[in-house]
C-alpha cells in the first residue's frame, strides 16, 4: 500500500514536471519566433536592477497596500516551497517530516510557515475583494472581461484552497502526533510548530486515528497536486509573471527611457542616400540579391523582438501602466496593458498554429487590426508613463512606436495632419508650413 | 525693450575663426511658434546677461526629427538628423543648450548612433549651472512668495530624469513651490507628445491638457511653470478652456528667472 502511494507520486511528479518543461519549451520557442536582439551588456547592471525591481518587487510598493499584500503573498510563496521540497522527498520515500531532524530549527521553519500561510491567505481573500468587490477602476477595463478576469479569480481560489489545504494537513498531522499514532508520532516528541493549525484541532480531536490518517492524507494528496497543477496552469495564465519577471526585468531597457532605437535598416538606406558618391542604380552587392527588403516597423508578431514577446508572456495584467496612461484616463481606447495582452494573445495564436501544422501557416491574421487598431495606436503620447509604472519592467510604448513605423513607412497610413506635419519637416525643416530662411526671424521681432 | 536682441550664428564665428562656448539649438517652436519666441528671448537674455559666448546655427538649424521619429517615420528621422549632424559636426561642435525637452531628448540620446556626440543641456540644467557658477543671479523678485507649480516635460522628466534642475531655480527665486498630485516620475503628460502637437487627438470624454490643467489648477497656484514649449501651449490652452488666464499665468522657467530679474 505504502509502496503504491510512493510509486503514484513518483508518476504524478515526473508527469507535472514534464508537462512543465514542454510548456516552458513552447514559450521559448514561441520568443523565438520574434527578432533577436542584443541585450548581453552591463551584466552588473541588469542584476542590479534585477535584484531591485524583481525580487526587491521597489515598484510594487509604489501602491503600498497592494504592494505590501504581493510582498506577502510573494514571501510566502518562495519560503512556503522549502515545505514543497520536503512533502516532495516523503512523498518518494515514503517518509514522515524529513527535515525535523533539524530539530528546534525545525520548528521555526514550520512556525514560519503557518504564519504566512495563513498571512496570504488573508492576502488573498482581500486581493479577490479588490477585484470582484471594491469597483477599482483597472480592473473594470474591457480587456479585462471573460478569460483574463476568471484567470485572475482562478489563481486567487487555488491560493485560498492550497493555503486551506496546507494548514488542514498540519492540523491532522498534529493531531495524530498527539494521539502518538505509528508513523507520525517520535520519540522526540512534537515535530513541527503549529501556530495557527492548531486552532483547528478542536474539529480534529473526536476523531479516530485512522480518520485522522485519512485528512491528511487526503490533504497531503491534494496540496502536492494542486501545486503540481498549478505549475502547469502558468502557461495558460498572466501567472506565468512568478518566473519571467526575473528574466523580463534582467533584459529591460537600460538607456534612458526617451531614447527610441535608431532603425538599422533605414540606416543603411539614409547613408546610401546622403552619400554622394553612392551610384543609386548599381547593382546590389554580390549575395544580396536575392534578398528580400527587410520590413521597416511591425505589423505581427514575427517583426518584434524577441524581448518584447518576452514582455508579453510577462505582463501580470495588473493595469498599472493602463491607469497611468493619459489616453486611457481621459477615455482614449489606447491602453498599454491591452497592447501587451494582444501581443500575448498573437503568440500564442502562432504557436498553436505550429503546434498543429509543425510550422507557422499563413492565417490571414496579423497583430494589427486584427488584435491592435489603429486608433489604440495613434493615441499614444509616447510619454512613457506606462513604462515607469510596470513593476516587472516591461515597455507597451517600444510595440507601439513599431507598430506606427509600419503604419507610416509601409503603409503611408499616417493620420492626415501628421502627414502634413512631416512633409512640411521634409520641405521646410519645421513640422509648420514656415520657411526654413525665416528661423532666424525671431532675433529682429521686437 | 525697445531694441533688438544680439544673436550671433555660427556662420558669423565662423566667418571670425572663432567659438562660441556653446550652441544655443532653438528648435522649431522656439523659433517660430510665437509663444514660444517669448521663451526663445527670454532665455537669450539670460545667456547675455551671464555673460555666456553663444551662438545660434539660425537658417541653418532644422527638426531634429523629433515629430516624425515619434509618429514612426523613422526614415525622415534619420534623414533629418544625418543633415543636422553634418552641420554641426561641420562646426566642430562639443556643447549644445536648448529651451526644448524634445529637442534636448533628441540630441542627446538619438544622435549619438548617427556619428553625433555632443554634451547636450536642457536650458533649466544650463541654468542652474550658471547660476552654481555664479554667473547669474537668480533671486525672488517679483516672484517672491506666490505659490508656483511645475509641470514635468515628459522628455526632461520621466525620459531623461531630470526632475530637479528646473524646481532648483524655481526655489532660489524664493517662490512658494507646490507639486500637483502627479509629478516628478509620475508626472502626467500634457498630451503633446509622440506627435499629438500636429493631429486632433482620438475619441475620446477630455483632452489630455485638460485634465492635465484641472490637476495644475487644483493646486490653487497663480503661475504654472513650465519647462517646454509644446507644454507650455497645451496648459495656456487648457487654462483659457477653464476661462482661468486672468488669474493663472503659464510661463516658462527661463521667463520666470528673465523677468524676476527685469530684463
Ligand atoms: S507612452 Fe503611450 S501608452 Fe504609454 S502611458 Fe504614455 S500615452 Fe499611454
Ligand atoms: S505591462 Fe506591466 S503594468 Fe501593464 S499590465 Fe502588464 S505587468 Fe501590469
Amino acid at each position: 500500500m505504502q509502496i503504491l502511494a510512493q510509486i503514484l507520486f513518483v508518476i504524478a511528479l515526473v508527469a507535472g514536471i514534464g508537462f512543465f518543461a514542454r510548456n516552458i519549451k513552447r514559450v521559448i520557442r514561441n520568443i523565438k519566433l520574434g527578432r533577436e536582439i542584443d541585450r548581453s551588456d552591463r551584466s552588473n547592471e541588469r542584476f542590479a536592477k534585477m535584484a531591485r525591481v524583481a525580487m526587491g518587487q521597489s515598484k510594487m510598493v509604489k501602491r503600498p497596500f497592494a504592494g505590501f499584500l504581493h510582498i506577502i503573498v510573494y514571501v510566502g510563496f518562495i519560503i512556503i516551497n522549502i515545505e514543497v521540497l520536503e512533502i516532495i522527498i516523503d512523498g518518494i520515500f515514503g517518509t514522515h517530516r524529513i527535515f525535523s531532524f533539524l530539530g528546534g530549527f525545525y520548528n521555526v521553519l514550520i512556525f514560519s510557515f503557518e504564519i504566512l500561510a495563513f498571512l496570504v491567505l488573508v492576502g488573498v481573500i482581500i486581493f479577490w475583494t479588490r477585484r470582484n468587490i471594491s469597483h477599482i477602476q483597472r480592473f473594470l477595463a474591457r480587456e479585462l472581461k471573460g478569460w483574463p478576469k476568471n484567470d485572475a479569480n482562478y489563481i486567487l481560489y487555488f491560493e485560498m484552497v492550497l493555503m486551506i489545504l496546507f494548514l488542514t494537513m498540519n492540523a491532522a498531522d498534529y493531531q495524530l502526533q498527539l494521539n502518538g499514532a505509528d508513523h507520525y508520532a517520535s520519540e522526540a516528541g512534537i515535530m513541527g510548530s503549529f501556530p495557527i493549525s492548531q486552532y483547528l484541532l478542536p474539529w480534529m480531536e473526536g476523531l479516530s486515528n485512522s480518520t485522522l490518517i485519512f485528512i491528511e492524507r487526503i490533504a497531503w494528496w491534494l496540496h502536492i497536486l494542486g501545486i503540481l497543477f498549478f505549475l502547469n496552469y502558468l502557461y495558460y495564465s498572466k501567472h506565468l509573471h512568478i518566473i519571467l519577471a526575473f528574466p523580463n526585468v534582467y533584459l529591460s531597457k537600460l538607456n534612458p527611457m526617451g531614447e527610441l532605437n535608431n532603425l538599422e535598416s533605414v540606416k543603411k538606406e539614409v547613408e546610401l542616400m546622403m552619400d554622394p558618391n553612392a551610384d543609386p542604380f548599381a547593382a546590389p552587392a554580390e549575395g544580396e540579391e536575392d534578398e528580400e527588403p527587410e520590413k521597416f516597423g511591425a505589423s505581427d508578431i514575427f517583426d518584434l523582438n524577441q524581448v518584447q514577446l518576452l514582455n508579453a508572456y510577462t505582463c501580470t495584467e495588473c493595469g498599472r501602466c493602463t491607469s497611468e496612461c493619459p489616453a486611457n484616463q481621459t477615455g482614449k481606447k489606447l491602453s498599454p496593458r491591452k497592447i501587451m495582452m494582444d501581443t500575448r494573445d498573437r503568440v500564442e495564436e502562432v504557436g498553436e498554429i505550429i503546434n498543429k501544422n509543425g510550422k507557422f501557416e499563413d492565417d490571414g491574421k496579423k497583430l494589427l487590426d486584427d488584435y491592435i487598431l489603429r486608433e489604440e495606436l495613434w493615441a499614444c503620447t509616447t510619454c512613457n508613463a506606462c513604462v515607469e509604472a510596470c513593476p516587472v519592467g516591461i515597455d507597451p510604448l517600444s510595440i507601439i512606436v513599431d507598430m506606427r513605423r509600419y503604419l507610416v513607412m509601409e503603409e503611408s497610413a499616417a493620420p492626415n495632419e501628421l502627414a502634413i506635419a512631416m512633409t512640411n519637416i521634409e520641405n521646410n525643416g519645421a513640422p509648420w508650413p514656415y520657411n526654413q530662411m525665416d528661423r532666424l526671424n525671431w532675433a529682429q521681432e521686437k | 525693450m525697445a531694441e533688438a536682441l544680439k544673436v550671433p550664428t555660427m556662420a558669423e564665428y565662423m566667418a571670425e575663426g572663432k567659438k562660441p562656448e556653446v550652441l544655443f539649438w532653438v528648435g522649431c517652436a522656439g523659433s517660430f511658434d510665437d509663444r514660444a519666441k517669448k521663451i526663445t528671448k527670454a532665455f537669450v537674455k539670460l545667456l547675455h546677461e551671464a555673460g555666456v559666448d553663444f551662438a545660434v546655427l539660425g537658417t541653418e538649424e532644422s527638426c531634429t526629427g523629433d515629430p516624425a521619429k515619434r509618429a514612426g517615420n523613422e526614415f525622415l528621422f534619420q534623414m533629418q538628423a544625418a543633415t543636422n549632424i553634418e552641420v554641426l559636426n561641420g562646426y566642430e561642435i562639443k556643447k549644445v543648450v536648448t529651451a526644448c525637452p524634445h529637442c534636448f531628448n533628441t540630441l542627446k540620446n538619438e544622435y549619438p548612433a548617427l556619428g553625433g556626440n555632443y554634451e547636450v543641456m536642457h536650458h533649466t540644467q544650463f541654468l542652474k549651472t550658471l547660476l552654481n557658477e555664479g554667473k547669474l543671479k537668480v533671486e525672488g523678485g517679483k516672484f517672491k512668495g506666490k505659490r508656483i507649480t511645475f509641470h514635468d516635460p515628459c522628455y526632461l522628466g520621466r525620459a531623461n530624469g531630470e526632475y530637479e534642475a528646473p524646481r532648483d531655480l524655481l526655489r532660489k527665486l524664493e517662490v512658494e513651490l507646490v507639486e500637483m498630485r502627479k509629478c516628478k516620475k509620475n508626472g502626467l503628460c500634457c498630451g503633446a507628445g509622440g506627435g499629438q502637437m500636429f493631429k486632433e487627438p482620438e475619441p475620446g470624454n477630455k483632452d489630455v491638457n485638460i485634465e492635465r490643467t484641472e490637476q495644475a489648477l487644483e493646486t490653487e497656484s497663480e503661475i504654472i511653470a513650465a519647462g517646454c514649449p509644446f507644454c507650455n501651449t497645451m496648459m495656456t490652452d487648457g487654462v483659457k478652456n477653464k476661462e482661468k488666464e486672468d488669474s493663472v499665468a503659464v510661463m516658462d522657467v527661463a521667463e520666470l528667472i528673465a523677468e524676476a530679474e527685469d530684463l
